[in-house]
């Protein structure tokens, strides 16, 4: 008798809907519950990437580490939607920014109880893991 | 090699709630196509389809157009890069062609999007960008572009007026455009009346009024060699210049957010291939999704340097009496935006300008025109010259 296959699908609980379920950095997810947001970097070449890739496109190694995302970015730019694709109508309303770490940026959203008047660009920000009502995972970017 | 010509144009008008099914409305673009350049289904040796996928239920939309517009057994196939579909069509219609494979070419474009509701659409869109690690987020069009409007305020002072004002420009041709969907006048006033649905948030700080809207249209351009384009048209119009390129999908990619990469990279490599620069274009075509955009396309195409897109609005030099008249059908912004007949439909535009067939919408004798067309946020651009 063959056993049934276990799927790795982990990342099924990124984001209020996750689009993809499957992915070869799955561990992101594992990070995320242990309050952890992490990117990876090539041990091959040395090049960071966020959002985490399991292949580096410089040298095609895929020899992979993580390493933490730590410190402060500067907000780049933001907005904040009064309106929601299908799915994410109970998150409303809400914003959407890039934060700027330098080596590599940050796509996330801005805390939500951060008032839209206290936001400015070019502010230093920091990532932290945040629970959904829905019992998923993302980041947000709060205040340092 | 000879020179590669269009030598027919057309596009049904884009309206909401098209009555009829996807074959039925891209036939529409076809005809007008096929009639405008006077050739029979036995001349096309081949066809592209273009449109971005989801919208409607069909898989692979080019067999059954196939089939309804009679062009079996000739070569058929669907290609997509989002909202720049067709121009990229347009683009691998000019390979064939000049490659010798073909001798005339049909690029269709459509797109019904009324068979979803808005906020579906929204969904769809957003996954047109990285659904692995941004969509989750909840990410929508015009929240991204808002992204862009917000950066491109603070570093050069475009203000929420000047936005507004961009709207008012498509308002003013949009009435005049017998395609278009939205054919009233707008003011600026509009957009700080609480009451007045132009003013409503969207994702800030663009509103309603910054937004173009979804559509259901077709579009339809006909492409042929040399020979073929000088026995067969009066007035062809020559492909003289493409440019294409893409960028990141993940903002994290990006490092410009006051302009697209994608529309300064390939209007540099279409300015180069046409032997032309940006003061020689008479008429132009630019991707205004929203009120941003066309501000953005102004600076990214060279026709002022980054920054300065706000005061060519303010002096009207874009409108048609001004130095470089742009979207002078109304843009996306009155025509409503069937993605995949968009860009057939800037095509369209420039082609009968060129051929001073644009009615109402005609600027004083032009004889090079410019088509950007841009696909996802900044995705996918593609630039066209196109010359008498």
């Amino acid at each position: 008798m063959s056993e049934k296959k276990e799927i790795d699908d982990r990342f099924k609980k990124f984001g209020t809907v996750s689009f993809a379920s499957v992915t070869k950095v799955n561990d992101f997810i594992d990070f995320l519950e242990k309050d952890k947001v992490m990117g990876t970097r090539c041990k091959d070449c040395g090049v960071a990437f966020f959002p985490p890739r399991a292949d580096c496109y410089q040298c095609f190694s895929s020899d992979i580490e993580w390493f933490e995302i730590s410190g402060k970015g500067k907000l780049l730019t933001y907005s904040k939607l009064k309106y929601a694709p299908v799915g994410f109508e109970n998150d409303l309303p809400y914003c959407i920014a890039l934060l700027d770490y330098g080596d590599y940026k940050i796509f996330g959203r801005i805390a939500s109880n951060i008032p839209e008047d206290k936001i400015e660009l070019g502010m230093e920000m920091k990532v932290v893991v945040n629970k959904l009502p829905n019992g998923q995972l993302n980041f947000v970017f709060d205040k340092v | 090699m000879g020179k590669v010509a269009i030598i027919g144009v057309g596009q049904s008008a884009f309206v909401r709630g098209y009555p009829g099914s996807i074959r039925e409305l891209a036939f529409v673009g076809f005809k007008g196509a096929m009639q405008d350049a006077q050739v029979s289904v036995k001349d096309i040796d081949a066809s592209i389809i273009c449109s971005a996928p989801e919208y409607d239920k069909q898989r692979s939309p080019s067999g059954v157009f196939a089939e309804y517009f009679g062009l079996i057994p000739q070569p058929t196939c669907y290609l997509e890069s989002l909202c720049s579909s067709t121009s990229m069509g347009l683009r691998m219609a000019y390979s064939l062609v000049k490659s010798g494979l073909h001798d005339i070419v049909a690029v269709v474009g459509f797109q019904k999007m009324s068979e979803i509701s808005s906020a579906e659409s929204q969904e769809r869109m957003g996954r047109g960008a990285d659904i692995q690690w941004e969509s989750p987020f909840g990410t929508m069009m015009p929240a991204y572009y808002a992204m862009f409007a917000r950066a491109h305020m603070e570093k050069y002072g475009t203000t929420l007026d000047d936005l507004a004002l961009i709207r008012v420009k498509a308002a003013t041709y949009g009435q005049i455009n017998e395609k278009a969907l939205f054919r009233k006048p707008v003011a600026v006033e509009m957009f700080s009346d609480p009451d007045h649905f132009m003013s409503g948030p969207v994702s800030s700080p663009l509103r309603v009024g910054d937004c173009c809207a979804n559509a259901d249209g077709s579009s339809c351009i006909i492409v042929a060699n040399e020979e073929k384009a000088m026995a067969l048209c009066k007035k062809p119009v020559w492909i003289l210049g493409l440019g294409a390129a893409s960028a990141s999908v993940n903002m994290t990619g990006r490092d410009l957010f006051t302009g697209l990469a994608v529309a300064r990279d390939a209007s540099q490599q279409a300015y180069k291939m046409a032997g032309v620069t940006p003061k020689d274009i008479d008429v132009a075509e630019v991707h205004d999704c929203f009120t941003v955009s066309e501000i953005m396309a102004y600076e990214d195409l060279g026709f002022v340097k980054p920054g300065e897109g706000k005061e060519l609005i303010r002096s009207k030099e874009t409108y048609k009496e001004g130095s470089i008249p742009v979207n002078v059908d109304g843009g996306l912004l009155s025509k409503g935006h069937p993605i995949g007949a968009t860009g057939g439909s800037q095509i369209r535009t420039i082609v009968l300008e060129l051929r001073n067939e644009a009615g109402e919408m005609q600027v004083k004798k032009p004889e090079i025109g410019l088509v950007h067309n841009i696909g996802g946020v900044g995705l996918y651009g593609v630039v066209t010259i196109l010359g008498r």
